[in-house]
């Protein structure tokens, strides 16, 4: 069972057998507006926490999504690159933007669950 | 808030009511969008109409026997040969020929000219043509009303089920429909659309009857952006800044060839001698290559890696379908066509050089 955990930053992860799976908020997505492109990180990439993993275009600007923990990418939502307004219309789902392996699970206890996120965005 | 500058919109109750996400622009506080969100508002003013709350923007009326001297000094234009009601774009220009704001201009009598500034300049204009002002018989009188303008192919059809007839009036004219009312044939969209600057009173019955139109939808300045560039107008600040004069701006057009010959505008003599040597730079459409947008302050290298301008304007062009932008390439490489580079984030994005508009103009010239 995987198990949810949230960022100050409005990302979330989905953590299984060691990988995350990282994306955006619904409510990190309503403030962005329409995605237009998702510039997404290369497969065995190397990243410590704070890293700019992933750059998520809208019309009007663009913005980093950080590494929220240490870790090697395993995958990157593909999709993506077709429909990028996936992360609007299904952020927690299939807008998924990529994958990591966990370099240090204890980073994990660091992050926040859905109660104190929501808690977090009032 | 308290000790905060950012000024508001006189009507910004109703932005909130329709659920407007505010930011911060040129000093005020505006929608940016609203919850159809971007493309949706987007493309619901190239096929419908949009309504803007554009207050912040600055009308100053110009009258008096000196009003046509007075406009002639100040901008590169023949104020005496525009006829009543015609509206004409032009320019504050410093001695060097930067471009200090875009205007636009229009006749509403023999001795009297409304003038339309940005809102980012608004102070400054307003310092600047009361300064010049004091060498002519004029007064100029800023004006306080709320601002909107409807654009979109079915602003006319609104605007006359809300009571306003807008049947003579065409593109680049503007007339005084009511009792400080004036309204203009003109936008920043590229469709038909109109301008309306009117006391807040009858904004706020008119913004009632026009909402409640289905045809009409609050658009914010994120769709207005993407509209403009889409259509290749320029953001002063962004795409011409005293840095830039009208010849490098490829705006040109904007001044008339007499005037360019023997004018007595601020700017003439410094623009007359990039005109003789021919502007190292131009303003150019680009077109990225893929879905990537490429945004302002991108630097732009040509084929063999050197510099070869930069961009200023930049993002994704809902109707055009594929990412727009404008900047500035050195004057040999700027020709429709030419392939050139932008480095985004230390990726090298292909561009092409392409014309303007990216969307095709639809005024109602006649």
């Amino acid at each position: 069972m995987a198990k949810i955990y949230f960022t100050e930053d409005h990302e979330w992860l989905s953590v299984e057998g060691g990988i995350a799976t990282v994306g955006i908020t619904d409510y990190a997505q309503e403030q962005l507006g329409d995605l237009v492109f998702v510039e997404l990180p290369e497969v065995g990439k190397k990243l410590s926490k704070g890293d700019t993993a992933v750059v998520v275009e809208s019309v009007k600007a663009a913005s980093d999504v950080y590494a929220p923990v240490d870790g090697e990418i395993t995958d990157a939502n593909g999709a993506l690159s077709s429909d990028p307004s996936l992360v609007n219309s299904a952020a927690t789902g299939d807008g998924w933007l990529w994958k990591m392996k966990l370099a240090d699970e204890g980073q994990l206890a660091g992050l926040m669950d859905e109660a104190a996120y929501k808690a977090h965005i009032g | 808030m308290t000790g905060d500058d950012t000024k508001h919109l006189p009507l910004e109750d109703l932005h909130t009511a329709a659920g407007a996400r505010f930011g911060a622009f040129a000093g005020w506080s505006m929608p940016l969008t609203y919850p159809a969100g971007v493309m949706k508002e987007h493309q619901h003013t190239r096929e419908h109409a949009g309504l803007f709350d554009i207050s912040h923007m600055k009308m100053f009326e110009v009258s008096g026997p000196g009003a046509t001297a007075l406009l002639n000094r100040a901008c590169p234009l023949d104020a005496g040969a525009l006829e009543i009601s015609q509206s004409k774009l032009s320019f504050f220009l410093n001695d060097e020929a930067g471009i200090l704001d875009d205007l636009i201009v229009t006749r509403l009598g023999n001795d009297r000219f409304m003038v339309v500034a940005n809102a980012g300049n608004a102070v400054a204009d307003e310092k600047h043509l009361r300064a010049l002002a004091a060498d002519f018989d004029v007064k100029v009188d800023a004006l306080d009303r709320v601002f909107l303008a409807i654009q979109g192919p079915e602003a006319w059809a609104a605007l006359s089920r809300a009571g306003i007839e807008t049947g003579s009036l065409l593109f680049m004219h503007g007339i005084e429909p009511r009792k400080n009312w004036f309204m203009s044939r003109s936008g920043y969209t590229g469709e038909d659309g109109f301008e309306i600057g009117l006391p807040e009173v009858d904004a706020r019955a008119l913004v009632a009857k026009l909402i409640e139109d289905e045809r009409v939808l609050w658009i914010g300045l994120a769709a207005r952006d993407s509209l403009r560039l889409e259509a290749g107008l320029c953001l002063h600040g962004q795409d011409i800044t005293p840095e830039f004069d009208p010849a490098s701006a490829a705006l040109m057009w904007a001044i008339p060839k007499e005037v360019r010959a023997t004018g007595s505008f601020i700017g003439a003599d410094a623009l007359r001698a990039i005109l003789e040597r021919g502007p190292a730079q131009k303003r150019v459409g680009l077109k990225p290559e893929g879905r990537q947008p490429v945004r302002a302050g991108a630097a732009l290298f040509d084929a063999d890696g050197n510099a070869a301008g930069h961009v200023t304007s930049g993002g994704f062009g809902p109707s055009a379908g594929h990412p727009v932008a404008m900047g500035y390439a050195s004057t040999p490489l700027a020709k429709p066509g030419t392939k050139l580079f932008a480095d985004v984030r230390g990726t090298k994005i292909p561009v092409e050089i392409n014309t303007l508009p990216f969307t095709p103009h639809r005024y109602r010239k006649g």
